[in-house]
């Protein structure tokens, strides 16, 4: 069972920087087409002033630059095969674009048992920042814990 | 591309469908790299059968990249306020996923006129992986 003392616990900040390769790879893989993303001249006239990042890439930052990208497994005392992703939600406040340089303060926000202690449900919310101090997203992951139930 | 939004938008309205191919072990191990996500159960035979699945599986989050790539090609990527969703089951390895949105509501978000979209992904079965939702300005 997780322990629900971690409620309100942050996890290290991570710093991320949003690198044209990276990025690159990302759309590549996602086959990722649209020239909002891809061409700088129709993000400008889109209103970026640079190529920005598509929508779930802020949880791809996080987990890419984190010097630890599973700590919220040690503070719930789970391990990978352990875990599912129950929910993502994102809220866009600013534009992320390439170039710049993002701030993630994760905090462990709510821990829920389930099924009669079966499962868990961990939320972990996520405020960004950028280099300008600008906040331009709040991410929040509900991370499923699959309790090994004594026989 | 954002010629759906050019007009009147309405509650029931389809804003956006799109199918991907079928999800292969080479595609798993791409995202892998490309989104930091190296949790193994993913791209490790091995591992997801030591934890009990009986392949690999995708990841949640690849396929609400698939959502996420479906909704911008709708959706100027500008206009985008909130994007979630609930994993609702596993994503097999081999699924070809479509994901459809529709308009549900039409709300003042933060002093802005926006569009509540409901989203889904579903495989070639008609099962839901993803139910999602979207507040986008209008």
């Amino acid at each position: 069972m997780v322990d629900h003392s971690v409620v309100g616990r942050s996890l290290a900040p991570v710093t991320a920087h949003v690198e044209p390769g990276r990025l690159r790879f990302f759309r590549e893989t996602l086959g990722e087409r649209n020239p909002a993303y891809t061409d700088a001249g129709a993000a400008k006239a889109a209103g970026y002033a640079a190529i920005p990042v598509p929508p779930t890439y802020l949880f791809c930052l996080e987990m890419m630059d984190a010097e630890q990208a599973f700590e919220f497994l040690d503070v719930l005392g789970a391990d990978l095969a352990q875990v599912l992703h129950g929910e993502q939600r994102f809220t866009y406040r600013a534009p992320v674009m390439v170039g710049d340089t993002l701030r993630f303060e994760p905090r462990i926000a709510s821990i829920t048992d389930k099924k009669g202690g079966a499962m868990t449900l961990a939320v972990v919310e996520t405020r960004v920042t950028n280099q300008h101090g600008v906040h331009v997203a709040d991410c929040s992951r509900t991370v499923v814990v699959l309790n090994k139930v004594a026989a | 591309m954002s010629e759906t939004l050019n007009r009147q938008l309405a509650v029931g309205d389809r804003v956006l469908h799109k199918q991907f191919p079928p999800i292969s072990r080479h595609k798993l191990a791409l995202y892998c790299g490309a989104s930091g996500d190296h949790n193994p159960i993913h791209v490790d035979l091995d591992f997801a059968k030591a934890a009990g699945y009986p392949d690999v599986f995708a990841h949640g989050m690849f396929v609400m990249a698939c959502l996420g790539q479906a909704l911008t090609d709708a959706v100027p990527p500008p206009r985008l306020r909130t994007f979630a969703t609930r994993f609702v089951a596993i994503t097999q390895l081999g699924a070809s996923l479509t994901c459809e949105g529709h308009v549900t509501e039409l709300v003042e978000h933060n002093g802005e006129r926006c569009a509540k979209l409901a989203l889904t992904t579903r495989d070639e079965n008609g099962d839901v992986k993803l139910a999602g939702e979207a507040v986008i300005a209008i």
